[in-house]
């Protein structure tokens, strides 16, 4: 880690030179991810209705159910915002403990949406079963493997602030996964409304 | 170079929370719109659509500090992959529409919400 020159106010993740580049560049990704889900929201949305043999989708969403995952995400991505908040005003401990809340209830909604997707299979609607069910397993399924690597790199970066402490380096860090940890709540909301929303009503 | 943050200096972070409780109560208007209004369906497409923009557009606001004054502006590349994200689903519901009034694969509901989108 070579020195740059560092400010000595503002924002601890701005300080370093290559802090904004490398959070301008999570955002070029973050658009890139916008454009990979609009692929799997076509692919639904094209594919909505046709579900051959299998049951339809009105018949098995719910929701209570989908409503539990909303706000558990919801919930998350606020903690995480509350995390950020800690972090500017350069509390480790207040930023270590609002992270490790917002991993839990990431977990949370994993735990639910493995549920969910048992409870599908059980009642016939697997992948393979028709065209309507693989578009819609692929799409919450990219959704909730994000949700996944997140878990893993909110993991690694609590484990890194707590060995090293808050550096410029480490809070850069902690922001772009904060980006990302709000980026799939973005993506959630609108697969809450064109999913399960439109899936109750049409 | 040097900006602060406008909630640095009070305790509570009141931009994150109203963006929380403004997202829970079009989280909340959205379900009871598809529940409970009885309206005609592409109303309540077209109204839970519009709810979930906007929230996206709190999330961004509000969570992701994108309107704030950064070293380096952030928002062009996001709003131009949504820009592209609603090229692709608003084209590929309206080229895939073409037709599909005589598959009649499931007694035709496939075919209705296609009609619905094609609107836009």
């Amino acid at each position: 880690m070579s020195e740059h020159a560092e400010l000595k106010t503002g924002p601890l993740e701005y300080r370093r030179e290559d802090g904004p580049l490398t959070i301008l560049g999570f955002w070029i990704f973050l658009a890139a991810e916008v454009v990979l889900f609009s692929t799997l929201f076509a692919t639904y949305a094209v594919l909505f209705g046709r579900y051959g043999d299998a049951t339809p989708a009105h018949e098995l969403f719910e929701m209570p159910m989908a409503l539990t995952m909303t706000f558990l995400l919801l919930v998350s991505s606020f903690t995480c915002g509350i995390a950020v908040h800690m972090m500017r005003k350069e509390s480790l401990k207040g930023l270590v403990i609002w992270l490790i809340i917002t991993l839990a209830l990431g977990l949370g909604f994993l735990g639910f949406e493995i549920y969910e997707f048992v409870h599908y299979v059980h009642e016939g609607a697997t992948i393979q079963s028709s065209a309507f069910w693989s578009a819609f397993f692929t799409l919450t399924g990219t959704h909730g493997l994000h949700v996944t690597l997140g878990v893993f790199w909110c993991t690694a970066i609590i484990i890194q602030l707590i060995r090293f402490g808050l550096t410029p380096v480490i809070a850069r860090k902690t922001f772009v996964i904060g980006l990302y940890w709000h980026f799939l709540d973005v993506v959630w909301i609108f697969i809450f409304t064109a999913v399960y929303l439109i899936g109750m009503v049409v | 170079m040097s900006e602060h943050t406008e909630h640095s200096e009070s305790g509570i972070p009141v931009k994150h929370v109203i963006g929380f409780i403004a997202s829970i109560v079009l989280t909340l208007v959205a379900a009871y719109t598809t529940v409970m209004s009885g309206l005609p369906v592409p109303w309540i497409i077209a109204i839970i659509m519009i709810l979930a923009v906007i929230q996206a557009v709190l999330q961004l606001v509000m969570f992701m500090h994108i309107a704030e004054k950064n070293p380096i502006p952030q928002y062009g590349n996001i709003l131009f992959g949504f820009f592209i994200a609603a090229v692709v689903i608003a084209g590929s519901i309206w080229v895939m529409s073409f037709g599909m009034h005589d598959m009649d694969m499931n007694g035709g509901s496939g075919g209705g919400s296609g009609e619905e989108h094609s609107e836009h």
